[in-house]
């Protein structure tokens, strides 16, 4: 973990990254670890799949996922807003606004949806991303990540969907 | 008005004159607020008896300013073992003791529900006057003066009327909250002058300006002006990414009425966990950049910063979620919901 002091001014920010993090740890007193579910997104990522989208909090069907940016995703889309953070590497993500998104993402579906094939519409742009920036995903487009230096980790702000993996008792301690 | 509180009405707030201190008294039902050079007093009635509490005046003005920023937040607010809050939307419940074993088991335990609205007048009524010019509740200590101590001497109107950066959709949007700069009075602060300032590279194609968006989550978080009050950074329906910066020590223990969730994002928190309901220990957790780990909806915690750390506390708003958990109609914890313990087999 990068806590080695970096910055020149009195203090240094120690942030994390999948070259160097270093786990927290939960002191039991009267409890159940399982009860925090206790992961760590750098973690989560070394052991992942490029692009697994991997549950690391959920609350009801909302959940935060954990990806590992890794060459070129696959298409993904939603009927909501999502949000990715940039938590190492640098990502860059292309947006395309579906021209039949009610096909691909209906209202009454959440979650991130895989797209079968390229996706058809009109090209909205691309955003270049560095660690500890945020992007928007907006609802009816299609997006793809791409990391550009190496791999890195997103933290995805969505809902709970089909591509979503929960496997709690390997990222978690019991 | 009230004195020197233009915009509080004497109608609703009962306040005193000044004591020899300075401060005035104020009460709200049965309970009465009272401070002195070094120290805020509580004080009620339980079973025909008058009871007091005490409390370190700037550790009081600093749970206050909590619970008025986050309009009485989600759940209860215990500002230490035995005085707090606890948000019923719409409602508020001040108590004393209900959430301490000996107070409990003796009966000395004290609750009143009050408007919601009468209640934060009277609680920002307090602030105003128990805040003295030079100290800010909302600063960390290396960052505030030592005024909170002594005799009433001013206001600092500036620091406890800060508004809370809660967005609609995310910072930097059209029509949405501005991103923090130097020029809009958010420098960046001392603990995190390292912070790259860079923002994204944006290439929105022609139409799509408003819909191509991103910005720098950690440089709008150096800018923060605060500790312990989260602001809200991006909204997917109920979903609300609420990041804070803290350092020192959370001035309230939170119990929350739905489970939140924690992701660190930068430094280090310690987080004693204790028992919602009796504040017996159950453990305690130290988060690192890129830690996850749920405060279940049957605990309180406090957290402990050495460092201005950042941390994004996510949470879900839906209001439908404490009635839900009061009917045990939805987990308390993860281990209930992830780790659902086996059925007994069918005989």
């Amino acid at each position: 973990m990068s806590y080695q002091p970096r910055g020149t001014g009195e203090f240094a920010t120690a942030f994390g990254s999948l070259a160097s993090y270093v786990k927290g740890d939960i002191e039991l007193i009267n409890d159940d670890p399982k009860n925090y579910a206790f992961s760590n997104v750098f973690a989560v990522a070394a052991s992942s799949a490029p692009y697994e989208k991997v549950v690391v909090a959920k609350n009801r069907q909302y959940v935060i996922e954990a990806l590992r940016a890794e060459g070129t995703s696959e298409w993904f889309a939603a009927s909501h807003d999502e949000f990715a953070i940039v938590m190492d590497g640098r990502v860059e993500i292309e947006l395309v606004k579906l021209d039949f998104p009610a096909t691909i993402v209906p209202p009454d579906v959440e979650g991130s949806v895989m797209l079968e094939g390229p996706p058809v519409g009109r090209n909205m742009g691309f955003l270049r991303l560095r660690r500890g920036h945020q992007a928007l995903l907006p609802p009816r487009a299609a997006y793809r990540f791409r990391a550009t230096a190496g791999i890195g980790v997103i933290v995805l702000q969505t809902i709970l969907g089909r591509h979503s993996v929960q496997k709690w008792s390997a990222i978690c301690p019991s | 008005m009230v004195g020197d509180m233009p915009q509080l009405s004497e109608v609703d707030v009962a306040a005193s004159a000044p004591n020899e201190a300075g401060y005035r008294c104020f009460s709200l039902g049965s309970f009465t607020f009272s401070r002195d050079e070094y120290f805020a007093h509580v004080e009620w009635v339980s079973k025909g008896t008058k009871l007091s509490h005490t409390m370190s005046a700037d550790v009081f003005l600093r749970a206050l300013m909590r619970d008025v920023a986050w309009g009485f937040f989600y759940g209860t607010v215990n500002f230490d073992d035995v005085f707090g809050t606890r948000n019923r939307y719409g409602r508020v419940e001040f108590f004393a003791g209900c959430y301490h074993p000996t107070y409990k088991s003796q009966g000395l335990d004290h609750l009143e529900t009050f408007d919601s609205g009468l209640a934060m007048q009277t609680c920002k009524a307090i602030l105003h006057d128990w805040t003295n010019t030079g100290y800010d509740p909302f600063a960390a200590p290396m960052e505030t003066g030592l005024t909170w101590i002594g005799k009433k001497l001013g206001h600092n109107t500036a620091a406890i009327n800060r508004a809370r950066d809660a967005c609609r959709r995310m910072p930097g949007l059209p029509g949405d909250l501005p991103l923090r700069t130097d020029r809009n009075r958010y420098p960046v602060n001392r603990a995190f002058l390292d912070v790259p300032q860079d923002e994204p590279e944006i290439h929105a194609a022609p139409g799509f300006e408003g819909e191509v968006h991103a910005f720098n989550l950690f440089a709008y978080l150096s800018r923060s002006d605060v500790t312990w009050n989260p602001s809200v950074s991006s909204v997917c329906k109920h979903s609300l990414f609420c990041p804070t910066t803290e350092e020192y020590i959370l001035p309230v223990k939170h119990a929350n009425d739905r489970i939140e969730w924690f992701l660190q994002l930068s430094d280090q928190i310690e987080w004693h966990i204790e028992d919602g309901e009796t504040g017996l220990p159950r453990a305690n957790i130290t988060m690192r950049p890129g830690d996850v780990a749920a405060m279940p909806a049957d605990i309180r915690h406090q957290g402990f910063a050495r460092k201005r750390a950042m941390l994004l506390v996510w949470e879900n708003a839906d209001p439908e979620l404490p009635r839900l958990h009061e009917q045990g109609a939805v987990p308390r914890t993860p281990a209930e919901e992830f780790w659902p313990a086996p059925r007994p087999p069918k005989k």
